[in-house]
């Protein structure tokens, strides 16, 4: 059985500064506030060995070192990702409508840590339930002196604020909305210089996903050594795995990095719905190159699946049964990033376009041979040519679906339709 | 403010945007704040609007309109006093997103996209709302998302969100 630090129980409501303290609430921003160092803040969640929640996997507290001491010309910032929009993808969520002050407590110690003169929580607009759930736990906290002007007899100034995004996907790319953040279209920016260079207003800033932050009051309250007995060397603590999909019980599970695949789905999510056979699993959210149902076994840390030829990105797993036409599967997700690249470079806003427009012809019957290779030839043109990753994604998601699942591409062209009439319709 | 001095906007609205410009060092940060402030007003931003917000956060009109049409989320023009939007991602695809809009198409009248002539009703596909263990998810203007839909039950969602 898991132990749960990022979700609450079921049935229980932690959402009010009360009840979060009584599950023993920021009593690791105490400590890391009046007991330790900044630098052994950074050190502790660099032993953890927590990696970045919000797709690239990278080293948490490796990041916060690359920020400047403190004592700089220009005041330092956290940017906290709460514009949770990769398909798939819905865990953020959990903690900001159901955990709200374990948000702001990890805001509290990250601040400590790069000594930030405030977090920046950028909420994605849709999400309206958990920017109200969040703004009334944030008012709770300023009223009882753990956020605001000398925060926690710190005798420092920290505070939490909250914005709210608008509909565009890119902002969740961490150079797009730093750009956001400042009013302006989320157009990503060329690195370097980095964020923890010239972030938002050109100042140091710390860009981390609303999970990565949660993770950290455990890690301050109960050590590096205990985190890192969760998971697997490499991929350590628990993480939120989103499932949906053709799942009996979809939902979102905190489980130890590494759970297999299998377990996820049969044993927590319910199997797949109707009995029916598994045929396909997108495994980190539509960016990630999906897997065949023969590859369910997999381990879901980042070392197991980048050796299944895919990545663990966000863990937003979405299970696809036998009558799911893997065309159409395709084609909803070039949909997707058709409308959401932001149009700066040509290989994006081109190739995202052609992509979606080979997968209509062959999804209507009307495909060639050679628009198969086309796939290939533009997505190879697609990847690594770009100022940000959307375009890798999209050339990822579409070649990745050709090359997993080819036979039913080429039934398409060469019976001239569908052969899964039954299937979902996109 | 009223309609003697030209405003679009009430006084609430106005201060609720220049409430937003202290959290940022700079007072263009609280665009998109204030765009949804507009928006919860009015329903859209039309470029008079947009001319308002820029002059009360010091910003060139193209500055407002730039972001206004970058963003999903805001309108230009006027959309239904209801707007449907119904997530077509592929969640949301795999539980039957498509038959969800036909069926909202066939009862309002409609091609997704489009409003009903009483202004009542818009209907619009949008991508991800973050909600895939719930699908089909709608979110109504910007309200709370409306969970598990399906075609067969549009007729009480019609009945609860009017």
């Amino acid at each position: 059985m898991t132990e749960r630090y990022l979700l609450p129980p079921d049935g229980v409501d932690r959402r009010t500064l009360e009840a979060y303290r009584r599950a023993g609430g920021y009593a690791a921003a105490e400590r890391a506030v009046h007991e330790m160092t900044a630098d052994a803040v950074i050190e502790e969640v660099k032993t953890s060995g927590l990696r970045g929640r919000g797709g690239a996997g990278f080293s948490t507290g490796q990041k916060w070192s690359f920020m400047p001491k403190p004592g700089g010309s220009k005041p330092s910032y956290i940017a906290c990702n709460a514009d949770e929009s990769e398909p798939g993808t819905f865990k953020d969520r959990q903690i900001l409508e159901r955990n709200p002050h374990l948000l702001l407590e990890g805001l509290i110690i990250a601040g400590h840590a790069i000594a930030a003169r405030a977090a920046y929580v950028y909420i994605r607009g849709e999400y309206v339930t958990a920017y109200r759930v969040l703004a009334a736990a944030l008012a709770e906290a300023r009223a009882a002196g753990l956020l605001g002007a000398g925060h926690m007899q710190s005798g420092r100034d920290f505070d939490v604020h909250l914005m709210r995004g608008a509909g565009a996907y890119i902002c969740g790319e961490e150079t797009g909305m730093i750009e956001s953040a400042e009013g302006k279209k989320g157009q990503p920016r060329k690195r370097p210089p980095f964020p923890a260079v010239y972030g938002l207003w050109g100042c140091p800033t710390t860009v981390n996903n609303v999970e990565t932050i949660s993770h950290v009051p455990a890690i301050i309250g109960r050590g590096a050594a205990w985190f890192k007995t969760i998971g697997t060397p490499t991929s350590t603590g628990n993480t939120l795995y989103g499932v949906s999909g053709h799942v009996n019980r979809p939902g979102v599970y905190e489980l130890p990095l590494g759970t297999p695949l299998r377990a996820i789905i049969y044993e927590h999510a319910g199997g797949v719905r109707g009995g029916r056979a598994l045929k396909a699993i997108i495994p980190g959210g539509v960016s990630m190159p999906v897997l065949a149902a023969d590859q369910v076994d997999v381990a879901m840390d980042h070392d197991s699946l980048k050796r299944a030829g895919t990545l663990l990105g966000t863990g937003g797993i979405v299970v696809m049964d036998e009558t799911a036409c893997m065309v159409r599967a395709a084609l909803v997700i070039a949909r997707f990033f058709r409308h959401e690249t932001c149009g700066q470079c040509t290989q994006c806003r081109e190739g995202t376009a052609w992509l979606y427009r080979l997968l209509q012809h062959i999804e209507a019957g009307e495909g060639s041979d050679g628009d198969l290779a086309t796939i290939e030839s533009v997505g190879g043109y697609m990847e690594g040519q770009t100022i940000c990753a959307l375009s890798d994604a999209a050339a990822w998601a579409a070649t990745g679906f050709l090359r997993r699942f080819r036979a039913e591409f080429e039934a398409h062209v060469h019976e001239r339709r569908c052969p899964l009439p039954g299937s979902f319709v996109p | 403010m009223s309609a003697a001095d030209g405003s679009m906007l009430s006084e609430a609205t106005r201060q609720a945007i220049l409430a937003e410009v202290p959290k940022y060092p700079e007072p263009r940060a609280a665009l998109l704040m204030a765009l949804h402030h507009v928006q919860a007003e009015l329903g859209h931003v039309p470029i008079p609007v947009q001319c308002e917000v820029a002059a009360l956060l010091g910003l060139r009109p193209i500055e407002v309109r730039e972001v206004v049409t970058f963003y999903p989320m805001y309108h230009e023009h006027s959309v239904g006093r209801r707007n449907i939007q119904v997530c077509v991602n592929i969640a949301c695809a795999l539980a039957g997103a498509r038959d969800v809009v036909r069926a909202l198409e066939e009862r309002l009248g409609i091609a997704s996209g489009g409003c009903t002539p009483d202004g009542t009703f818009s209907l619009e596909e949008v991508q991800c709302l973050g909600s895939c263990g719930t699908a089909v998810c709608v979110q109504v203007n910007n309200e709370p998302f409306v969970e598990n839909v399906r075609a067969d039950g549009i007729d009480a969602l019609l009945r609860a969100i009017d």
